[in-house]
This record gives C-alpha cells, structure tokens and sequence, in this order.
C-alpha cells in the first residue's frame, strides 16, 4: 500500500486531473465532430470525396500534396484561420485537436500558483519559460520558410 | 472476447495472419500512390480510407502495446510508407497520435507516482524547445529528403531496440550538482519488491543535452520519442525503469504539444486521417493491453523489430526513389 511518502505532489495530482478532464473532453468532442463531418451533417469546406481527386494541371490527388501546396489548391488560411471555417464540417474538428494540443499550457498555468507558493523557484522559471514557449508555439506567428 | 482465450503462441501466429491482411491490404491501397496521376484515384469510395486507417491503427495500437514501442513511431513509417498521404499529414497525424496517447496515459501514471513532475519539467522544456525548431526544419525540407532521414532513424531506433539493454534499478552514487539544485529525485512504491524505492539522477546537463537531439528528431519526423526518451532517462540519467517509462510517456504530451501546433499551425493536419488514427490506436492499445497478459512479449517485440525493419527500409527506399 502507498502511504505518505509515495504520494504524489499536491502540483502533481492537480496536473493529472486537469489533463484527465481535458483528455476525456477533447477525445469526445474530436470523436463527436468527425462523425458530423464524414456523415455530412454540416458541408465541408474541403469536401471529404474531393480529397482523393486528382486536380487538373496536377500529377498528385490533394492528400498527396505538400500541407503548402493543399492549403493553396483550396485557399485554406494558416495559423488561427481556420477558427473562422470553425462552421464547417472539417474545421470543426479542429476545436478538439486544438483542446487537446492546448491542455499543457492549461496544466503549466494551473500548477504555477502552487509552485509559487512552495518557492520552488527553479520550478516556477521554468514553468514561466515552457508556457511562453507552448504560447509561442500555438501563436502561428512562427512559419516554416522555403515555400 | 476471443483474445483472451489465446494461447501465446497462437497469439503469435493470430498476429503474423494479422500482419499479412494488413500488408495485402494496404498494398492493394499503397498501388493507387503510383496511379496517383490517373484519376483513377476516385473510384475508391471515400469512406474506404478512414476505414481502412482505422483497421491499420488499430492493429498498429496493438502491436505498439505488445512490443513496448510508442504508436506514432510505428505510425509514422508504415502510414507516410504505405499510404498515398503526403508525409507532411502522416507527421502532423503521428504527433497527435503519440499526443492523445500521452494523454490518456498521463494522468494515471502522474496519481501513481511513476511519471515525476519533477524529473518531466527541465527535460520537457528542453525537449519541447527543440521540438518546435525540428517541426519547422521537417516542414520545410523536401519530402524525398524527410523520407531518406526517417527511413535512416527508424533504422536506428530498430539497432537500439535490438541492442539495448535496460536496468530496473540504476545505481547512482551521487545526484550531480544540477539535479540537486532542481530537487529531482522521489520516491515509489515497488509492488515486485513489495517495497518503497528511493531515486534520484545523475548527468543531468549531458541527459538534457541529448533531449535537444530528441526534441529536433520527434518534431522533425512526427514520432512520439518514447524510443529515445527511456534510454537517456534510464540509461544515462539513472531514473528506476519504471520511472523512465512512465515520465517518459508523460513527456511526451508537452513535447508533441508544441510541435503538434506548428504542423496545425502550417495546415499540416488533415482530419480526416487524424481521427481515424487517434481512435484506432486508443483502441488498439486497449486491446493490446488485455493481450499483453497471454502472450510472449519477446516474441512480439521480434516482430515489432522486424516491422520497423521493413517500414525503416521502405522509407528510406521511397526517399532515395528506388522503391517508389
């Protein structure tokens, strides 16, 4: 049996509940909205037949394609874009994927108070720092070059 | 549940009949890549794909459980290998799969005690900065040249799998001076030894310097880093084994987080291959779980080996055009 000193740190327990919740939340929402977009409930922007369609002038179907050259074929904005498609049957899964992709820095947040109040300093930094960088990350602002 | 009445054996043999169906069928699916320019293409019912996808990771949340390996660095080769996807959507699908793994395993390992907060913050920042920086590198490098470089690492990974060894618990003499300062050490319950086990780590900076590399490789190539992580946290840093596994899966939630937001970020996330994938693996691991008890797990992780063998090679075939 597990006594006192096994136990888990109070940080530790409130993380795991955060990301059990969100995990559970995410993982419906994502499996909720995938069947309104394969059973057509609301219409795609992308619609899911076109996908393996070869386009005219290309030697390729669409999922074939580099992710740069698709977003292209059908104008598909980059970085927080696609909240403004949210309506639609595709983009709408990417609510979930952006739940489950954004639990850390809910996680890193949540704990930050306790860290501070234990003085755990170093900890408190690196917090700090890990959600500047899961921010900086999920922003949009950086872009990858050669396209 | 039929599988429960498996023996192992036959456990093996009910997996290489498994395998066979799959490599049919994602062969018969895997010739429409080279008719790409045809429109033959549309002949195939949409539904099909995200069918099909679901069995494949299904059968792959299976074998990932059973050979002790990660989804997505099974994912990644066998899906951007065998499937017509651009590998640009397989890696941005392979770092949501290992991500909603991550997540579901996180915060039970987390209440127990085996994945440590403490031992996860230093390396998670490091790993999750590198990651971004690889991210950004794969997606801007050609895919012949991304395939050329997984097809290389997988090929790597299947060495440190077959040569590895592993230690339950490592001897540390001494935490060195940066481990000390950050407090990174803890205590578990050994169940096995029926008793409570003191650890802490030592060669820190060199652990943390590796966790760039790894960091780099997961966000380059969409692989959860499971592969890489429980080596450098066992090995090298000394971390009980179950500690390393643990923290190591727990890790890889923050690591693949942000780089799982550049691909999304970059448009490099599909749904439609997403989806299916996340499912089929969850469910796959779940199944695999229940299995785990009846069969040979060396067996297994033979055949996982060999599976990456072969999904390492043709990676690395398709990059260098010899195997298109």
């Amino acid at each position: 049996m597990s006594n006192e000193r096994t136990k888990a740190s109070e940080e530790q327990i409130i993380y795991a509940n955060i990301l059990n919740k969100g995990m559970w939340f995410g993982l419906i929402l994502l499996i909720i909205t995938f069947i309104i977009y394969i059973t057509g409930v609301l219409p795609s922007y992308v619609p899911i037949e076109e996908l393996a369609k070869t386009p005219a002038g290309s030697t390729v179907p669409y999922w074939s394609m580099r992710a740069h050259e698709f977003n292209q074929a059908f104008n598909i904005p980059t970085g927080w874009g696609w909240t403004a498609l949210a309506g639609k049957g595709d983009y709408m899964n990417f609510i979930g994927i952006a739940i489950l992709a954004g639990l850390s820095v809910v996680c890193y947040i949540a704990i930050l108070p306790i860290l501070i109040r234990k003085k755990e300093t170093p900890y408190v930094i690196i917090a700090i720092v890990e959600i500047a960088i899961l921010a900086l990350a999920a922003s949009g602002i950086l872009k990858t070059g050669g396209h | 549940m039929p599988f429960k009445t498996l023996r192992p054996s036959k456990a093996v043999i009910f997996f290489v009949v498994l395998l066979t169906l799959f490599s049919v069928a994602v062969s018969a699916f895997a010739s429409t890549e080279s008719t790409a320019p045809i429109v033959e293409n549309s002949n195939v019912a949409w539904w099909v794909w995200p069918l099909v996808l679901f069995v494949v990771t299904f059968v792959l949340g299976i074998l990932a459980v059973l050979g002790g390996v990660g989804g997505g660095v099974l994912f990644v080769p066998i899906i951007g290998g065998f499937f017509p996807f651009n590998i640009d959507f397989v890696r941005g699908a392979g770092l949501l799969v290992a991500l909603a793994g991550a997540l579901a395993a996180g915060p039970g390992l987390l209440k127990r005690n085996l994945a440590s907060l403490r031992l996860a913050l230093p390396v998670a920042l490091i790993a999750s900065t590198a990651a971004i920086g690889g991210a950004m590198i794969g997606l801007a490098l050609s895919p012949n040249l991304v395939n050329t470089l997984l097809g290389a690492t997988i090929l790597f990974i299947v060495i440190i799998m077959g040569t590895a060894k592993k230690s339950d618990f490592p001897n540390v003499p001494k935490p060195d001076n940066l481990a000390q300062s950050l407090g990174i050490m803890g205590i578990y319950r050994e169940e096995s030894l029926g008793k409570d086990v003191e650890w802490t780590v030592h060669k820190t900076p060199q652990g943390l310097a590796l966790f760039i590399v790894i960091g780099i490789m997961a966000g380059m190539f969409g692989l959860g880093a499971g592969w890489a992580n429980v080596p450098v946290l066992n090995l090298l840093m000394g971390a009980p084994l179950k500690i390393s596994v643990a923290t190591s899966k727990f890790l890889l939630s923050i690591t693949d987080t942000s780089a799982a937001w550049i691909y999304l970020n970059q448009g490099a996330v599909l749904p439609m291959i997403v989806v299916p994938s996340i499912v089929g693996i969850m469910l796959g691991s779940m199944v695999g779980v229940k299995i785990l008890v009846k069969a040979k797990p060396k067996a297994i992780k033979w055949m996982v080996i060999g599976l990456l063998l072969f999904a390492g090679l043709r990676s690395l075939l398709k990059g260098l055009e010899i195997w298109k």
